[in-house]
Order: structure tokens, then C-alpha cells, then sequence
């Protein structure tokens, strides 16, 4: 019996002899040879009952560290800002939570209006013409503008700032040798920023991509960036998080082509790095060569208005092999979480979230470097995130195993012992004077071991 | 029910915003002007400040106008839309799951590598495999990815000259914008009268087999036919030198039933918001992990679990693999949610699954298949394609007509137009979780439209009449985009 089903087997027998099927025979068709009734220790024989399930799941949950009840620093493209009540409560409705794809417009538009307000915020985030549904995250979405630009641009090669987060590197890395393009990484300057390292006059590349605020969190130089990247023939392409916007000039008032990213900061969970939601932004220029689904306004027909699916035609179902992307599924339920959450903050709260984020981080960094044992790693301003290096040469993966037994989470521990340190709204002074404090007893035992 | 009118929330203004989501400042604000100097945002962000009541009174309604799995049968092909239990929802949002952070040290993390590292067992039981990656974000997305393997596992070889991949004509558009994506050629094979891939017709396509790098095929196809000849299929394949991907999307027929590693498939997806019951969320966030023969294991993507001696680990890093495909581990709350599912069922309830898939979906196809033109005598499983080209002739009603219809009736629409093999398709999979009424329900609702379609077409054509909208105009929409306020 499984306690999903709304008939058992005799039910289901009753039903199938009705219109003169064997429910034994239901499986006939399947050649005898490759029918398939074997055991496995890994699998339960019965299912269990709900209150088993909840256990087994609260057992496994409560063997992780997590930032609820840990002082958790660690960023790298993953952060943990407040989300509000509603959201979870909104997002758990049915109508929305348990729908397909909006493929049939009068029954869903909910989800169409939903998608069609998420391109909205989308596109005065980023100052760009027009956005789509959404793609899976931040890297596979820089990973697929990567291809737009090289399909547009008919050149097989793209130029990657070392400022843009390594998940998102190899994932491109992954897109383009699949394809057979090439991926050339640009190294940083003293100020974390790209800038003294573009590609040479006369390379040919379909794509500039930076990343600002950057992997280290220095806000970079877009419109200097997208001038040169034009210059040389190059779209200028940026992947920007969400929430730095509401401080930082957009990318399309820089003259950046595509905007791309993750909105996982915009009310998502951490998830432990999934499902998060990507975003991709461009100019109308571009639009039909842009991949996923996008929503568009119409009228209906009695002239009231509503909302479809519309630019098909360079999608799968249509184009099949010459679609410009395979995107089908998307992360429509995870727009419409960023999308209440810039709804519930407004201007207001996201600036409030940014300036908070902000404020505190710059006062961990000093307060770090006042101790006398981590120097700054780069110069330049950056945005809630920052990286430092000991001194002398304190372990930083034995200080943040330390730091565990304290119930904190340090930075995120780069190679060449470099510390990542994120700092969000939520942190308060308490919190990061607590980290201080704690991190100046247990380096110094560390420097002394 | 009256549909409220909703305007765009970006344009909704004038509310007094009392709502604080946060604690106020303890430090006074950075100066953010000059600190950044010329990086500075000038203007203030355009967006409206809104009130909570209003906000959550906005997404109510809107969410009211739409149709989810709670609100009624959801037949639409090849999508699975079965009930998605709500303990699912409860356990990926433990806090221990929705809060940890996927660059947290292995010994912080030991709940969720433990979690995949099992769940990994018990599909690569369910589907004959070695192995499975986390990695793919949608069913599409683990296409690209077990084309990848495919790619790297010929590259290995130096067997560089295998750049076809064949690919039915029934197959879902995916597959041959997948196969795109790795810069293979696609060669179509046509179907046979019984919605089978067509023997002859696949040799003729293999030709020599130097240039095979594989088969992209679902088993039970889009048609809902198990198509009798697949060993030999895959035999084909193999022989030629090429390998053979299953596209996992209609595995809810055959789950715990046949196993695609028997069949001969070497790599497979799974759509997790099919047949693991995940909800799809108008759109996603989907999951699409990759289950993988021997032979493609050094091509797993990074990172992947391994046990470490009693714990697990993650590991990063590994010689051939083909590298990324997306940020992190993979979208790890939408496994737990599969997790708790194969736990709920057990191999028995998972059993029971494919057994209520394939009864219920022939139940309605018997009832209803007199009214419709049926293409084929094969025996359906978990879903069925019926055409109404009988009634677009007569009467002038199409398959989108029916299906809009159908809304009328409280049902959500098949599949229509798809698989494109069939004009006017109609392609209907009920799922195990629906009750008898409500089969009897849809079995009913399709019959009377056939007998509509001849007393009264025009009720038909200017369906659906008691929706939110009315027929939205897309020509209007794709011509003149409007894509935002």
C-alpha cells in the first residue's frame, strides 16, 4: 500500500477489469528478460509513515552546522540575508508552488505575472532593455551569455576577468569546450580590479566578462571596462549581484550588454548552494538571441490585458537543434521569491539591507586588521565581502576549526591562505565584536603552536 | 469567485510603508557616495515601496489565477504532474538544510553528504546505475551534462570523429538542442506504424557507425509505448562504438519495474519534479541528476560525495572530469524532497507507483479512445497520444479547442501538439495519485467535448469562459514585446 495513492491494488483491479484489463498483465508489454523485481539493502521494502520520514530527515538536518545556529561568515557567492515571513508563505501556495510551465495562459497567470514583474525588477536593477524568466543559477547563466555573445559576435573565444567567482570560471570552461571555444582568464591588479589586465588591441573576442562586485568583493570599473571591451569588438558582459545595485551604478547605465548572476542574496535560502535562481539581462538589441523563456503583456480576446510566453521561436520546443539555448525548466518559483522580496523591501529596505551589509562588513575589516594579524588583500572599495591574509602566517584552516568550537563559521579559506569574510545585515555588533575577540585568543595559540 | 485586477506590483504606489524587515542601524551608514565615488548609484533604485498587507494581498490573488495539482487532475504529457506531498516542503526547509552553506568545511556538512551519498544508492538502484551526479538543474540540464560524459568518455578514447547523435522523431525538443550544446549533429530516425523507433530506419541512420557518438531515447516513448525491440536498439548502438543516453522524463511507467541499465542505457537523466514528485513551481526549480555506467565515472563532474572511512566527503577535484555545469553541489533542496519521497514510498510503494501510472492512464484511454482518432494498437503505459484531427475535419475543432475546453470542465489541459509525429496530439498522463472520480471526471469531460464538437463547436471555439482571461492574442504579444513596466 503507498499512502500516496488514492486506490489500492483491488481498487485499481476493479477499476481496469471495468474496461476489460488484466491488472496483472499491465506490464505485458515489457519484454519478459528485462522485467525487473529485484531488493536492495538501500532501499526500504515499505514505506514509512510520514512522522518516520520527518524523523529520519530531522536526524540527518541536525548533523549539519548551520548559520541559524552558528555565527556563519562564509560568502563566495552564497549569502545569508534576512528573508521575510511572507515570502515562504506566499511561495508555499499551491497555485504557485505545484504548477508546470504556463503553458496555458487563462489558468496561470499568476505564474506569467509573477515572471512578467520578476523581468520588471530585473531590468531596473540592472538598467538593461530586457530580461528573461530566469536561468538555473549565477555561474550556468554567465556560462550560456558566454555562447549568446559568441553566436552574436561569430567569434569563438572569450576573455574571463580572474575577479569572477571560480564556480562560474569552470562552468563557462565546461559550456565552451563542449563547443570547442576558448576561455582566456585575465589576472587582477593591486586593487583587486581588472582593469590593467584586458586582452591585447587586435584579439578577437566575442565576449569580455567581469564580475562586480568581484570573487574578493572589489567593485570593479564597469564603464571603462565596457568602453575597451567595445573597442575592441567585444560585448561587455557583467555578472553583478542583485543587492550590491541598490549602492552601485547599474550595468546598463555602464554600457554593459548582458547582465547576468544569481539572486540568491534577493530572499533565498543558502540551500547549501541549490536551487538558487539566475538571472540574465540584455539590450533589445540582443533580445532574440537570448536563451529561456521570457513573458510578454498582450491583450486577450476581449482586449483585457494579460500576459503569454512570446519570443518562441528561438527556444527548443520550436527550434529543436537551432534553438539558441536547451533551456526548458527554469527557476520560475525562486524569480517569484526574489520577486516578493523586492516587492516586501522595496528601495527603501534593499538600500537599508546594502548600506547595513556594507557598514558592518568595513567594521569586521578594520577591526580584523587593527589586530594587528591580517593585512588587507587588495585596495580597492569592495561590497560586503572582503579578503584578508595573516601576517604571520597563522593557519587559516586550523583557526577556523577553532573558531567551530565557538560556534562560528569562519571565512571561506582561498588558496595561498587568503580569508574570505562575508558580512550581511544580519550580523549584529555583538556578533562580529564576539568574532574578534574570538578570532584574536585562537590565532594568537595558533601563531604560538 | 471574481478575479481581482491585479496591476503590475511595480506600478502599485502610494501605500504608507510602515514594515521593517530589519533591526534599525547600530552603525551609522556608510557614505557610500564617496566611498565608491564615481561607481556610486546617482539616482535611487526605481522601485516602489510597498505595504506588507498590500504585497501579500498582490501574490494571493495573483497565485488565485492560477491552476495547481490541488486545485485538480493535471494531465499534462510527458510532465508528470502528480500530488506533491507536503512533508517534502517541511523537510528541505529544516533549518539544518535551507541554512548551511555550501562552502562550509566536509565536517559541518556530514547530514547533507550523507543524505546524497544514500540517495545516490537508491537511484542508481532504481535505474541499473554506478553512479549519479547532483550537479544538473533540470532535465535539460542533464541531458547537456550526460551528453558531456558521452563527449569526454569518445575524447578519452582519441576517438574524435564520433560527432552524430541519433535521435527519434518523437523525442522531446530538449534532446536535439542538448545534443546542440555539445556541437554534435543530430540524424532524426523515424518512427514505425506502432510508435516504435523504426529498425530499419536506425541501421540505415548508423551507416557504418564511425561517426556514432551515441542514442538519445525515452522508453516508454513520448507516445506512451514501450517500444518491445530496445535491446537490440542498444546493441545497435554499442557495436557501432556509441553509447546510449536515456532521457529519464517518462520514467514514472517503469520506476522499480525495468531499470534502464538493463536495457542497455549507459547514461541516464531523471527529472525528480516528474517522477520524484518535486514540485515544478510554474517553472522550476526542477532537478535533473545523471545516472552513469562504470565506464563514465572519471567524467563526474565536480564536486561529488564519497564515503571517508564512517563520514563523507566532498571531492573537488578530479583528473578527467568534464569539470562544471552549474555553481556548487547541485540544487540540494530539491533532493531532500526526493529523498523524503523514496523514503514515504519504499520499493513497494515505488512499485505501486508505476503499476497506478500505467492502470490509470490506460483506464481513461479505453474510455475515451471511440471519440478520438488513435494512431496506433501498441499498448500505452503511463500516458497516451489521441488526435482530434477527426474533429478539426468534421467540425472544425482542434486540438487546442479541446483542450481549452477542457478547462470548462475543471481539468487542466493535456499536452497538446506534441509529440509533433501527430497532428492535433493530444497527449494525456493522468498520474498514479488521482482518484477514480477523478479519472471517471476526465474520461467524462473529453468524451462530452467530442460530442460537442458536433451539437455545438462554437462553445468549444471560444473556450475556456469562465478563466481569469480569455484567449490571450500571442501574435499581438511576439510582435510588439512588451516584456516589463
Amino acid at each position: 500500500m503507498n499512502g500516496y495513492l488514492p486506490q489500492d491494488r483491488e481498487s485499481r483491479r476493479a477499476m481496469l477489469e471495468s474496461v476489460g484489463i488484466d491488472l496483472d498483465k499491465l506490464f505485458d508489454m515489457v519484454p519478459e528478460q528485462l522485467q525487473y523485481d529485484g531488493t536492495c539493502d538501500c532501499l526500504n521494502e515499505e514505506g514509512l509513515s510520514e512522522l518516520e520520514v520527518i524523523r529520519a530527515l530531522e536526524a540527518l538536518a541536525s548533523k549539519n552546522v548551520d548559520s541559524r545556529r552558528y555565527d556563519s561568515y562564509l560568502g563566495g557567492g552564497i549569502y545569508d540575508h534576512y528573508q521575510p515571513s511572507a515570502i515562504r508563505h506566499l511561495t508555499q501556495r499551491q497555485e504557485f508552488l505545484t504548477a508546470y510551465t504556463p503553458y496555458q495562459a487563462e489558468i496561470s497567470q499568476g505564474t506569467m505575472q509573477a515572471i512578467f514583474e520578476w523581468q520588471s525588477y530585473i531590468c531596473r536593477l540592472t538598467g538593461l532593455d530586457v530580461s528573461n524568466a530566469s536561468m538555473y543559477d549565477g555561474p550556468s547563466s554567465a556560462a550560456e551569455a558566454m555562447l549568446m555573445a559568441c553566436r552574436a559576435k561569430r567569434r569563438n573565444r572569450v576573455f574571463v576577468s580572474e575577479g569572477v567567482n571560480p564556480e562560474t570560471r569552470q562552468t563557462i570552461r565546461t559550456y565552451l569546450h563542449a563547443v570547442g571555444f576558448d576561455i582566456v582568464v585575465g589576472a587582477l591588479d593591486e586593487n583587486g580590479q581588472t582593469q590593467q589586465f584586458l586582452p591585447e588591441e587586435g584579439d578577437e573576442y566575442a565576449a569580455w566578462l567581469i564580475q562586480s562586485p568581484n570573487y574578493y568583493g572589489v567593485v570593479e570599473d564597469l564603464e571603462s571596462f565596457a568602453e575597451k571591451a567595445h573597442a575592441a569588438g567585444a560585448l561587455a558582459v557583467a555578472s553583478c549581484d542583485l543587492v550590491s545595485l541598490a549602492l552601485l551604478k547599474s550595468p546598463g547605465e555602464c554600457g554593459i550588454d548582458i547582465a547576468v548572476g544569481d539572486g540568491q542574496s534577493l530572499g533565498l535560502p543558502q540551500n547549501f548552494g541549490g536551487p538558487t535562481v539566475g538571472y540574465m539581462a540584455t539590450t533589445d538589441a540582443l533580445l532574440r538571441r537570448m536563451p529561456g523563456r521570457i513573458c510578454g503583456q498582450t491583450v486577450d480576446r476581449d482586449g483585457k490585458t494579460c500576459y503569454v510566453l512570446t519570443i518562441q521561436a528561438r527556444e527548443q520546443h520550436i527550434r529543436r537543434e537551432k534553438a539558441t539555448s536547451n533551456i526548458c525548466s527554469n527557476q520560475a518559483l525562486l524569480a517569484t521569491t526574489a520577486t516578493i522580496y523586492l516587492a516586501m523591501m522595496g528601495e527603501a529596505g534593499l538600500t537599508e539591507v546594502a548600506l547595513q551589509s556594507q557598514t558592518k562588513a568595513m567594521y569586521l575589516r578594520d577591526k580584523l586588521i587593527d589586530t594587528g594579524l591580517f593585512e588587507p588583500v587588495f585596495k580597492g572599495a569592495f561590497f560586503r565581502e572582503f579578503a584578508l591574509r595573516p601576517v604571520d602566517g597563522v593557519d587559516l584552516k586550523a583557526l577556523n576549526e577553532a573558531l567551530l568550537d565557538e560556534h562560528i563559521l569562519g571565512g571561506y579559506v582561498l588558496p595561498g591562505n587568503m580569508w574570505l569574510i562575508a558580512v550581511t545585515e544580519k550580523k549584529t555588533v555583538e556578533q562580529l565584536d564576539r568574532f574578534v575577540d574570538a578570532v584574536r585568543r585562537l590565532a594568537k595559540k595558533e601563531v604560538a603552536k | 469567485m471574481m478575479y481581482k485586477d491585479t496591476p503590475v506590483i511595480l506600478t502599485q504606489t502610494g501605500e504608507v510603508t510602515g514594515q521593517r524587515m530589519i533591526p534599525q542601524a547600530e552603525l551609522e551608514h556608510v557614505d557610500a557616495k564617496s566611498y565608491y565615488g564615481k561607481a556610486f548609484r546617482a539616482e535611487k533604485l526605481p522601485l516602489p515601496n510597498l505595504s506588507e498587507i498590500g504585497v501579500i494581498r498582490h501574490y494571493t490573488n495573483l497565485s488565485l489565477k492560477n491552476y495547481g495539482v490541488e486545485n485538480g487532475t493535471y494531465p499534462l504529457g510527458s510532465c508528470t504532474m502528480k500530488y506533491n506531498p507536503k512533508i517534502n516542503e517541511d523537510s528541505a526547509g529544516l533549518p539544518g538544510f535551507a541554512n548551511s552553506h555550501p562552502l562550509q568545511p566536509d565536517s559541518t556538512i556530514q547530514g547533507n553528504l550523507e543524505l546524497l551519498w544514500d540517495l545516490e544508492k537508491k537511484l542508481s538502484f532504481i535505474c541499473g546505475m554506478d553512479r549519479f551526479s547532483f550537479q544538473p538543474a533540470a532535465g535539460a540540464h542533464g541531458e547537456l551534462l550526460g551528453l558531456l560524459l558521452i563527449k569526454a568518455y569518445h575524447e578519452k578514447r582519441g576517438d574524435t570523429k564520433r560527432n552524430v547523435m541519433i535521435i527519434p522523431d518523437s523525442a522531446h525538443g530538449t534532446n536535439p538542442a542538448s545534443a546542440m550544446m555539445v556541437g554534435y549533429d543530430v540524424r532524426e530516425v523515424k518512427s514505425n506504424e506502432k510508435g516504435m523507433v523504426d529498425i530499419g530506419a536506425l541501421k540505415k541512420a548508423i551507416g557504418d557507425g564511425e561517426e556514432i557518438a551515441g542514442l538519445m531515447l525515452t522508453n516508454p516513448s513520448t507516445l506512451g509505448i514501450f517500444d518491445e525491440s530496445i535491446l537490440e536498439i542498444t546493441k545497435l548502438i554499442h557495436d557501432a562504438g556509441g553509447l546510449n543516453y536515456y532521457d529519464g522524463a517518462n520514467l514514472n511507467a517503469i520506476t522499480m519495474r525495468v531499470r534502464p541499465g538493463d536495457m542497455g542505457f549507459d547514461v541516464v537523466h531523471l527529472n525528480v519534479h516528474k517522477s520524484f514528485s518535486t514540485p515544478h513551481g510554474g517553472g522550476g526549480p526542477g532537478a535533473g541528476p545523471v545516472g552513469l555506467k562504470k565506464i563514465l565515472e572519471p567524467y563526474m563532474p565536480v564536486p561529488f560525495v564519497q564515503p571517508d572511512g564512517d563520514k563523507f566527503k566532498l571531492v573537488h577535484e578530479s583528473e578527467d572530469s568534464i569539470g562544471k555545469i552549474r555553481g556548487f553541489i547541485g540544487s540540494h533542496g530539491i533532493f531532500v524532497r526526493t529523498y523524503a519521497y523514496i523514503l514515504a514510498n519504499g520499493r513497494q510503494g515505488l512499485r505501486e507507483v508505476s503499476e497506478g501510472a500505467v492502470a490509470n492512464s490506460r483506464y481513461i484511454y479505453e474510455r475515451v479512445k471511440d471519440y478520438y482518432r488513435v494512431g496506433t494498437t501498441s499498448k500505452t503505459m503511463h500516458e497516451f497520444v489521441i488526435s482530434a484531427d477527426n474533429l478539426k475535419s468534421k467540425y472544425g475543432v482542434t486540438a487546442m479547442d479541446v483542450a481549452k475546453r477542457l478547462i470548462d470542465y475543471g481539468f487542466h489541459p493535456p499536452t497538446v501538439y506534441f509529440p509533433l509525429i501527430v497532428p492535433e496530439a493530444l497527449m494525456v498522463e493522468p498520474t498514479e495519485t488521482e482518484t477514480k472520480r477523478d479519472l471517471d471526471g476526465l474520461a467524462d469531460a473529453l468524451i462530452q467535448i467530442a460530442k460537442e464538437a458536433e451539437t455545438d463547436p462554437d462553445v468549444i471555439k471560444a473556450a475556456p469562459h469562465n478563466t481569469p482571461i480569455a484567449r490571450p492574442n500571442e501574435t499581438q504579444a511576439a510582435r510588439n514585446p512588451i516584456l516589463k513596466v
